[in-house]
């Protein structure tokens, strides 16, 4: 049973880093574009970086 | 080309700019032909270069231009320089532009995101509980543990994503009526309450992970129903932005200035070059042109106007330069009082009522008096008050809604997903809806039936091919249609355009003039089609008639109107001939000609009195009271923007037949809902009596719920699979 202790709060944390990095990327529009950044990556010297 | 279309080097377009907070400004454009890495890389580096700009962003995915200008940066130049690099632009209207930021959508999917985590690990211990039931070992105490770990992960996450229920629920209350959201509402909210009293006593049945699942499958509905409302909404905001109603204005100095057409004001000198519309209606200060009154009343022949003579907003000038002194603020134009006619069409619309709304009218009484029944006869009949109250819980989660909140959606969306690869564009999903029901079609003539433009009629190759160089040089309608019968080719030298007569250049050192027959020398205007005259100076003049031609499938499309049962008549503002020859050509019988907008809005609503679903298609301002009061209305894309307001569905390309497409889908996406309402019904006829028997426990609660909605969302998607026909 002691395993229980260990595994499911970090089964929860590794759950809630996934729930944050969506949010993060929610708020941050990763899904205005999802076309042009997937072309982006092909442009040589794009300074212009979308972070 | 370079004498009527130039890009207006001289006018002013800082209008166009949206200023932020900084001093700077935003610029948006609509860019077209830009489809690869190196396209954007190109666009972006020539914009960034040029003067003025601080930085330019191309979004591949909707073609949108965002372009930060400083101070001194002119709109012009940058419209300038993606001319010359191949890929033209519109600009935007900053008003009418919609924001981009979505609140609502990323509400949504936030609660979405919460949900799925919730239900995934309230789930892992859940596991354990659900073989706790299945005789495998699991103690008491550890049963509890479980069931408050669980308790504390799906809690919080159903409070959080049932937000958008409760909020919703909320409101509807306060207005005195109960939606679909009431009873989810009250069906969470009872269920955490009863499985925390349940947890706390050391019961055997908590429903925390059903909770949370449920909130997770009906917001994937809600998520669906948004997005398609966005995607639709986005569309017509951008195709209403691009038309960017503006009007050239001169100041005193005689400076012309590009300026959004709210800003028009009465006594404003206003410039209309040809192949524009008449921004506002005015009064002729000089020039004279023909005008095309074609979208404001169906007419086909061109009407002239002279100096001191009235012309009203939405005509298109097809030959003359005209100065105009505007009568009119555009709110006060023509097109008030047809937007008049737009909202009381509208607002009977609104009071359409969805058919999971419809749906929900029955289920909400009925499974609320289930819970209650159960409570009430539980307890008179011998079980403790916890032991019913559980049982009533357990039936209002078991008879989750998911039929209504997740199917109906899931159909829409595929259905519209399936019109839009085609090409048709649904504003909502209770415009499909009401589209399935249509028993009667009122088609407009001019742009619906017909291409609404003109064609060249049979005419000797080589006189075409003679001609076409100087047509190349013009921007009058046919002119236009002649130099594209003939393709590219060179242009004529030294053009020289008399306005509202036609325009003389020289071909191969000899001069030529087209235009109206008596500026050309011609016979006269002999018959109702519309005629360009051609001649070299001196020689004998040639004529080219044009007429407005049937689309290639609208017999057919007719015919198979009538195929799945509906009436078709023409309304049309045209005259009697041109009319009655177009019912003839597509094999209507029925057709009614020299309509106003008010008489073809009067027809609809007579033939609604009678009992019928009406489906309008039009595209002119004429038409427009007539779509915002038909039940089902549909526009082209190539339909003004007031049309394209009032129209449910828009269809692109040229093809008439989108009309039965649409319908078909429409009535399928119809057969799938309620095949689907069916299922649900049958259902909780099972689940219902289950539940209120007390033999339900949280792993068939868990199975229950996931698999209908499973069966509601496949069946769903069965529409995207009828292309193959």
């Amino acid at each position: 049973m002691n395993i229980f202790i260990l595994l499911a709060p970090f089964s929860l944390g590794l759950a809630l880093v996934a729930l944050g990095a969506f949010w993060w990327t929610l708020g941050h529009d990763q899904y205005e574009d999802p076309q042009g950044d997937a072309a982006r990556i092909l442009i040589k010297d794009d300074r212009d970086c979308p972070l | 080309m370079a004498l009527v279309e130039s890009p207006l080097p001289h006018a002013d377009l800082s209008a166009f700019i949206k200023p932020n907070s900084d001093g700077d400004g935003l610029l948006e454009l609509l860019v077209t032909g830009a489809h690869c890495a190196g396209c954007m890389a190109k666009v972006e580096g020539e914009i960034r270069r040029l003067k003025g700009v601080s930085a330019a962003r191309l979004n591949l995915s909707t073609g949108k231009l965002a372009v930060s200008m400083t101070r001194d940066g002119d709109p012009a130049l940058v419209l300038d320089a993606l001319d010359r690099i191949g890929y033209p632009a519109t600009l935007f209207d900053p008003v009418a532009a919609e924001d981009a930021q979505d609140r609502e959508g990323r509400a949504i999917t936030m609660a979405l995101a919460v949900a799925a985590f919730g239900a995934g690990n309230a789930m892992m211990f859940s596991v354990p509980i659900w073989a706790g039931l299945f005789g495998q070992e699991l103690g008491p105490a550890t049963r509890t543990l479980m069931q408050w770990s669980s308790a504390v992960i799906g809690a919080p996450c159903a409070v959080f994503a049932g937000m958008v229920f409760f909020k919703s629920a909320w409101r509807s209350l306060r207005a005195g009526q109960a939606n679909m959201d009431v009873p989810i509402s009250i069906g969470v909210l009872l269920t955490l309450a009863v499985s925390f009293q349940e947890t706390l006593l050391h019961g055997r049945d908590t429903y925390f992970d059903a909770a949370v699942t449920l909130l997770f499958l009906l917001l994937i509905g809600r998520w669906l129903d948004h997005s398609l409302r966005r995607k639709a909404r986005g569309a017509a905001a951008d195709l209403l932005a691009l038309q960017a109603a503006t009007a050239i204005v001169l100041d005193g100095q005689g400076h012309e200035r590009r300026v959004p057409l709210r800003e028009v004001a009465p006594g404003d000198l206003l410039l209309v070059r040809p192949g524009e519309r008449i921004p506002v209606d005015a009064r002729v200060d000089s020039g004279t042109a023909d005008l095309d009154n074609a979208l404001l009343t169906g007419e086909t022949a061109a009407v002239p106007v002279r100096i001191g003579e009235v012309c009203r907003a939405g005509a298109l000038n097809l030959n003359g330069m005209l100065r105009l002194v505007a009568l009119a603020r555009s709110e006060d134009s023509t097109l008030a009082e047809i937007a008049r006619l737009v909202e009381a069409g509208s607002q009977s619309k609104s009071s359409y009522v969805r058919l999971a709304d419809k749906a929900a009218a029955i289920y909400v009484p009925v499974v609320h008096s289930a819970a209650a029944l159960t409570f009430g006869l539980g307890w008179g009949f011998g079980l403790s008050p916890r032991e019913a109250l559980l049982r009533a819980a357990t039936v209002l989660i078991i008879t989750c809604p998911c039929a209504l909140g997740l199917a109906a959606p899931a159909v829409q969306v595929a259905a519209a997903s399936r019109l839009f690869r085609r090409g048709i564009l649904v504003k909502s999903g209770a415009a499909l809806e009401r589209m399935a029901e249509v028993s009667y079609v009122f088609l407009d003539k001019t742009g619906v039936l017909t291409e609404g433009r003109p064609r060249l009629l049979d005419a000797d190759p080589l006189e075409i091919a003679r001609a076409a160089p100087l047509a190349r040089a013009s921007a009058h309608p046919l002119a236009k249609s002649l130099a594209r019968g003939a393709g590219p080719g060179p242009i004529a030298e030294h053009i020289k355009e008399t306005p509202g007569q036609g325009l003389e250049g020289t071909i191969n050192g000899r001069i030529y003039r087209m235009g109206r027959a008596d500026y050309v020398g011609g016979a006269g205007y002999t018959s109702g089609e519309t005629e360009l005259w051609f001649t070299e100076v001196g020689g004998v003049p040639v004529c080219f008639k044009f007429a407005d031609s049937v689309r290639s499938d609208a017999a057919a499309t007719v015919q198979g109107l009538r195929r799945r049962g509906c009436e078709v008549e023409i309304l049309s503002g045209d005259l009697e001939g041109p009319t009655a020859l177009v019912a003839k050509s597509v094999g209507i019988a029925h057709w009614r000609s020299q309509l106003t907008p008010q008489d073809k809005a009067l027809a609809v609503a007579a033939t609604t009195a009678k009992g019928a679903r009406v489906l309008m298609v039009g595209d002119g301002l004429n038409d427009v009271a007539a779509l915002s009061k038909a039940h089902a209305a549909m526009a082209p894309g190539t339909a003004l923007d007031a049309s394209q307001n009032a129209a449910d569905l828009i269809f692109s390309g040229d093809k008439l037949g989108a009309v039965l497409e649409a319908m078909d889908v429409a009535r399928a996406a119809r057969h799938r809902a309620l095949e689907n309402f069916a299922f649900a019904a049958l259902y909780n006829l099972i689940a219902g009596p289950a539940a209120m028997l007390g033999m339900i426990n949280p792993f068939i609660a868990a199975l229950a719920m996931s698999g209908s909605s499973l069966v509601v969302t496949l069946n769903a998607l069965r529409l995207l699979r009828g292309d193959r026909k």
